[in-house]
């Protein structure tokens, strides 16, 4: 089974993805994810102007039978969540790269990007998985 | 799938429809399928039908003179109110109140039939043979030469009918039959686990996969879909159906639980007599409720509960509640905190969240809703018919 990815974004092992977006960076979770996941049915993020390190707990993406902890690619301030998963938590089955974004955050070190895979190494990575 | 994990006869056919294999008492069952996913599967039960193999369930058959005496000696119910042809649940309790299981009997001509949980299935046979002491009774485990499936929603009916002679019209709400489906010789009790209309199938295991082919081909047209664990989970916590291991265990008594309507004591002295007198006279210490988050969270089992910041019981079973669309949840409470619209809190993720005491169950079995009024058309009257011609 094949799962899509973004070429234009980075990607966290866990399996988040990082896209900047002039001096923001849009998080949200990988195709492959909402697969493992299953039907989401609600995503608990935080409000703006929490702040997390890089690779730290932000939220989490519950489904029908398990709860997955959310990490930040990058360390920083969140300026935005998507208040449209509230409603519409299975966005982020149809639509994990688009409209199913999770937060925007203000990153303190946009070099922190540069640890993250590429679209080809994610692929990779997540073939060899199981 | 580690080969510890036993294969009912499907397991190929459930691979070939994308089924997602899981562990499960023992067997490897789909949670879900592919293309559905749980919330889809959900909702064909709800507004169409599912298809589930339940093959992991036991099957004990308990024959002989003192059949009905022996049974008396170890349920809850009394026997011999079941008439023939006729499905009752009951409860097997331990000395102490607590549960053994809980169980589906079915009373037929040559023997009584009693469903049990897979979990259970080795414990309660035990159970049994232990208890059956002087009865001469024959206590036989069927389960694996029987396949058992369900069939459940409001086209299940129509559904099966395209399969039978047997006019299913006949066989009402926890009524059973023995006839013929798909050519087979089937076991139909009207009976199930997901609060719709529906049948649970019993027949030889070798007909697995035939039966199981012939039912998803029938069904088909009318929307049925094949249904895992996930969707056979929230459909039987919405109607506010117990699950042992969950709402049921060996120190859940009865009336804690709710189903106080399944213990009599007129007549006979069975196991756990005594102690479930006391409980029903003395009221149980604490009691299974139903909650609606008032901040949203997913209240899952286990979760604790806190009234007025302490501690007060845990989760039972919870979920995002598919048809009704809300965050619900079971959880024993001390009995005199059992009120509808008392506030607690549930800790998830060590967070807590608040919630509210709500009636159970959240969605009305199909077989608990009132008969919808129906207006019949009056005859037209030649007078009404002049009236309106003028007009």
């Amino acid at each position: 089974m094949s799962f899509s990815v973004q070429q234009d974004r980075k990607y966290a092992p866990s399996h988040e993805w990082a896209l900047p977006q002039g001096e923001l960076v849009v998080v949200g979770v990988t195709d492959y994810a909402q697969h493992e996941l299953g039907d989401v049915v609600y995503v608990d993020l935080p409000d703006p102007g929490e702040r997390f390190a890089k690779g730290e707990v932000f939220g989490a993406c519950e489904s029908v039978k398990a709860v997955a902890d959310l990490n930040l690619p990058v360390s920083g301030e969140i300026v935005e969540m998507n208040a449209a998963l509230v409603d519409a938590p299975e966005t982020v089955n149809t639509d994990p790269f688009g409209e199913g974004w999770m937060v925007k955050v203000r990153p303190d070190n946009p070099a922190e990007l540069d640890e993250l895979m590429d679209a080809d190494a994610y692929q990779q990575f997540t073939s060899e998985l199981k | 799938m580690t080969d510890e994990m036993g294969r009912t006869r499907l397991y190929d056919e459930h691979l070939a429809l994308g089924g997602r294999m899981v562990p499960f008492a023992g067997w490897a069952l789909p949670v879900q399928y592919e293309a559905t996913g749980a919330l889809r599967e959900h909702r064909a039960v709800r507004e169409a039908a599912g298809l589930f193999d339940i093959d992991h369930m036991g099957q004990l058959i308990v024959s002989g003179p003192d059949a009905g005496a022996f049974l008396n000696a170890v349920l809850t119910v009394d026997v011999r109110a079941v008439p023939r042809g006729k499905a009752q649940y009951a409860l097997l309790p331990y000395d102490d109140g607590g549960l053994v299981d809980d169980v589906m009997l079915y009373r037929l001509p040559e023997a009584w039939w009693i469903i049990v949980n897979a979990a259970n299935r080795a414990k309660d046979l035990r159970w049994l043979i232990a208890h059956a002491g002087a009865f001469r009774v024959t206590i036989e485990d069927l389960s694996e030469r029987t396949y058992m499936l369900a069939l459940q929603g409001p086209r299940a009916q129509p559904i099966l009918q395209t399969l039978t002679a047997f006019n299913l019209d006949r066989l009402p709400y926890h009524a059973v039959a023995r006839t013929e489906v798909a050519g087979v010789p089937m076991l139909v009790a009207a009976t199930g686990y997901t609060g719709e209309y529906g049948y649970e199938l019993y027949f030889s295991a070798e007909e697995a996969v035939p039966v199981w082919r012939a039912l998803l081909e029938a069904g088909r047209p009318a929307g049925l879909l094949p249904c895992g664990l996930a969707a056979r989970d929230s459909l039987r916590f919405e109607a506010g159906l117990p699950l042992y291991g969950h709402e049921l265990g060996p120190d859940i008594d009865p009336f804690a639980a709710g189903l106080g309507a399944f213990v009599r004591f007129d007549h006979r002295n069975f196991v756990g007599h005594d102690a479930l007198l006391k409980i029903m006279l003395e009221g149980p210490a604490r009691k299974l409720v139903g909650f609606e988050m008032t901040e949203p969270a997913v209240p899952r089992a286990g979760y604790p509960v806190l009234i007025d910041g302490q501690p007060a019981g845990t989760v039972t079973s919870g979920m995002k509640a598919p048809t009704l669309d809300r965050f619900l949840g079971m959880a024993f409470v001390p009995a005199q905190q059992a009120v509808p619209g008392a506030e607690i809190e549930i800790v998830v993720r060590e967070k807590a969240k608040k919630a509210v005491i709500v009636k159970r169950p959240f969605y009305t079995p199909a077989y608990r809703r009132a008969p919808e009024r129906v207006i019949l058309p009056q005859p037209a009257r030649m007078s009404d018919l002049r009236a309106t011609a003028v007009r």
